[in-house]
């Protein structure tokens, strides 16, 4: 069963050094490289997870913005049915890179573990479900573009088949210190209608 | 050996991104796993990625890291023991 109406609850965008949860500023910083900005973000938004600090820029983004949309609108005591619907176009590119370069000299040969294990997309996903506690669907595409289309359609497959009782969806681009990140949560309720048209105003904001 | 402990804690903050640990912090005989400083499976494959590289120290048996990495203490001893450069 498709369900006809579904709505995005909150959404966050994260891009230019500035984090805006539903239109509104929440942190921001003067002009600086990533691994500053979001490292200022943990600290304004008082996360205290280490681990987010091993994690590499992609995951970074991803959980930062997963962070603000969910941290209220769950009860890690109990088990929370949200899907992760994410997509980007460079997909860990960025971490790949760096990893090739620890194993291009045979001279000097050091390949990191820390780093290998994000030369996958979809790791950013799994740094989010253990820190919210989901065993939920989980999926990672890889586009030319931001597809708001394809993310529609599938996020309202996934509610409305009962694969999950909502679905956080994310476009999660970071290669070479550009960066953007949207997401949003899907629900069956809300106020915000969920379409395409929406999705592309609410991404252009 | 005292200076070895302080590159060891120094380095092990660096390489493992323990960003919210402060040198001083670390004692030599803390746990670098479980209850100490709360290192995990991928943070033993980078000490050992540290002791080939800057040491010299190529670990032949993984099982080995369980007792040289189980304090900054044990390290040190092991390095000293052990280091080509």
């Amino acid at each position: 069963m498709i369900v006809t109406k579904t709505y995005i609850k909150s959404f966050c965008t994260i891009q230019n050094n500035e984090i805006l949860l539903n239109g509104k500023t929440v942190f921001g910083t003067e002009s600086t490289v990533f691994s500053d900005f979001s490292k200022k973000a943990y600290q304004h938004l008082e996360m205290n997870y280490p681990k987010f600090f091993k994690m590499d820029n992609l995951s970074k983004l991803a959980f930062l913005g997963a962070e603000l949309l969910l941290e209220n609108e769950e009860d890690s005591t109990i088990e929370n049915n949200t899907a992760l619907l994410f997509a980007n176009k460079s997909s860990s590119l960025d971490t790949d890179v760096k990893y090739q370069n620890s194993i291009s000299d045979s001279e000097n040969f050091y390949p990191s573990p820390a780093v290998f294990v994000y030369t996958l997309p979809n790791i950013c996903l799994g740094e989010i479900s253990i820190k919210h506690q989901l065993k939920s669907e989980n999926s990672f595409f890889i586009f030319a573009d931001y597809n708001p289309e394809f993310m529609e359609k599938y996020s309202n497959v996934l509610l409305g088949t009962q694969k999950a009782d909502k679905v956080l969806c994310g476009w999660v681009e970071y290669y070479n210190e550009e960066y953007k990140a949207f997401l949003y949560l899907v629900d069956k309720q809300g106020k915000l209608e969920h379409n395409q048209e929406q999705l592309k105003k609410l991404y252009n904001q | 050996m005292e200076a070895l402990k302080q590159e060891l804690k120094s380095k092990i903050v660096e390489v493992l991104n323990l960003e919210d640990i402060a040198i001083a912090d670390i004692n030599d005989d803390d746990a670098l796993f479980g209850d100490g400083l709360g290192l995990d499976s991928i943070d033993a494959l980078e000490l050992i990625v540290m002791l080939d590289k800057d040491y010299g120290i190529k670990l032949v048996d993984p099982k080995e890291g369980k007792t040289i990495f189980k304090s900054i203490e044990t390290m040190a001893a092991y390095i000293s023991e052990n280091r080509v450069k």
